[in-house]
């Protein structure tokens, strides 16, 4: 019995998706910036497109641009920004336990000379927002919206109403949320949003980047004339349209999905301790408002990398955080962050198609796996 | 990767200093093996004794903070050692 439990790294193409690309493949193959009647057939494509994530996204259509990938857009969000506020100051603030994306973003700007501050976070994963307060000279903040790692949700409003008392804009990662809970940036009160579709049912190679009117924000990038001047070269019409489509889908399934997933969750944090000793819940639903398809727990006396072998060798896909299964060897800095066990780190996450089965069959799975691996290391009787 | 060996032989690079008798020496193990050498020595501490573990993966730092936790015993001290890497003091409390 196999299960595909990481639906945060990646999700299957929606079938409105699917439907949607094909069309597009077919009417949206020109260039949308030519005059002529097939490059205004892929013009009126890519609008429509545009239209859509900006209504569900509560943003007007021109304050959204597409790029190639949710890192593209916080990266250009983030240096964007501090670029146009160069005066204002050069300091970059972000919570440390920010998406690689964003992190990566920020270091690039203090190598750049400028200088990076990482606000902390309680063993739930989340910010204070009293701690958020900017530092003078700070040009740009970035707050998660949920977390990759753990799903909790972040007080990204009252971060926003903060900052905005001291004239500093805010950028949220939306990628855990956009497609997965509502979203309205005008509730969220950020300046600069960004996403990625195929995580919420799109195709691979779209990002979504919206900036509100009246942020100052200047192309850190050489540019051209195409996405408002936010992002340079030729887009990727098809996949934009069937992103668009994924989310307007999305959108509908929202209500009855959100509760049938936490219940996923809570039954599998609820079954987990009996079933696996020495494991530790990360995040907490009740406590802290977490997103509902992600969830994720540490194993003691487990690697991870190992783990997640003997998952797949059962047919069970999920993630890790464990630095064993990074290239760095370095511990997750969420987790880290956190003051969580950073070994046998698990993440579980659920998608539209996810089933109690899919579940069942993780827990049927992993307290052997993790007797396998704790033997292995010598570790079974601790 | 990992190192397999049995902690205390000194497995690890550049062991320049050696560790005290009774000390848990983890250094060059990978985790989770300094977390499951603390563990298995464990066993044998005396409620309200100590023991000093000593490791360089930096996943030891906050892993010994969440095994205190999850098992319920007392980390009184961490100290940067000469030649890299750290020394916990952890209590055995029950």
């Amino acid at each position: 019995m196999s299960a595909y439990l990481d639906h945060a790294s990646a999700t299957p193409l929606h079938p409105a998706a699917r439907n949607a690309l094909e069309v597009a493949l077919q009417d949206g193959w020109a260039d949308p910036a030519r005059l002529y009647r097939e490059g205004r057939r892929a013009r009126m494509l890519l609008d429509a497109a545009r239209e859509t994530v900006a209504g569900v996204l509560g943003t007007r259509p021109d304050e959204v641009s597409f790029a190639a990938s949710g890192t593209a857009a916080a990266t250009l969000a983030l240096l964007g920004t501090a670029s146009a506020r160069r005066r204002a100051g050069n300091v970059i603030m972000v919570s440390a336990v920010e998406h690689s994306s964003v992190l990566h973003a920020a270091q690039h700007h203090e190598q750049a000379g400028g200088r990076l501050v990482e606000v902390g976070v309680d063993r739930f994963g989340r910010v204070d927002p009293a701690a958020f307060a900017p530092v003078p000279g700070t040009a740009v903040a970035s707050l998660q919206h949920a977390n990759h790692e753990v799903g909790t949700v972040q007080p990204v409003a009252e971060v926003a109403e903060r900052l905005h008392a001291a004239g500093v804009p805010l950028h949220t990662d939306a990628a855990v949320t956009v497609g997965r809970v509502p979203v309205d940036l005008g509730v969220l009160g950020a300046d600069l949003l960004t996403a990625s579709a195929h995580k919420f049912g799109g195709p691979a190679g779209v990002g979504i980047l919206a900036v509100r009117t009246g942020t100052r924000w200047r192309s850190p990038w050489p540019a051209d004339e195409r996405e408002g001047g936010r992002v340079a070269g030729y887009p990727n019409v098809p996949s934009i349209v069937a992103a668009a489509a994924a989310l307007a889908a999305r959108t509908a399934e929202l209500a009855a999905e959100g509760p049938r997933l936490a219940g996923y969750v809570r039954d599998l944090r609820r079954r987990l301790p009996d079933l696996v000793d020495g494991v530790e819940l990360l995040g907490d639903p009740d406590r802290a408002p977490a997103v509902p398809h992600i969830t994720a727990f540490s194993c003691l006396y487990v690697e991870g990398e190992a783990l997640l072998t003997e998952l797949d060798r059962a047919g069970i896909a999920v993630g890790s955080g464990s630095s064993c299964t990074s290239d760095t060897l370095v511990p997750s800095h969420v987790l880290v962050a956190m003051g969580a066990l950073t070994h046998g780190n698990l993440r579980v996450s659920f998608g539209r198609d996810s089933t109690q089965a899919d579940l069942d069959a993780l827990l049927e799975v992993l307290p052997g796996a993790v007797r396998a691996v704790r033997a292995r290391l010598g570790a079974g009787e601790l | 990767m990992t190192t397999d060996g049995p902690a205390g032989t000194g497995t690890g690079p550049d062991r320049a200093i050696a560790a005290p008798a009774g000390t848990v020496d983890s250094r060059g193990r990978r985790c989770p093996l300094p977390i499951i050498d603390l563990a298995r020595a464990f066993s044998s501490v005396a409620p309200g004794d100590t023991i000093t573990l000593w490791a360089d993966d930096p996943a030891a730092g906050p892993d010994v903070v969440a095994w205190c936790r999850l098992r319920g015993q007392l980390l009184v001290a961490v100290r940067p050692l000469p030649a890299g890497g750290e020394e916990f003091v952890i209590r055995r409390l029950a």
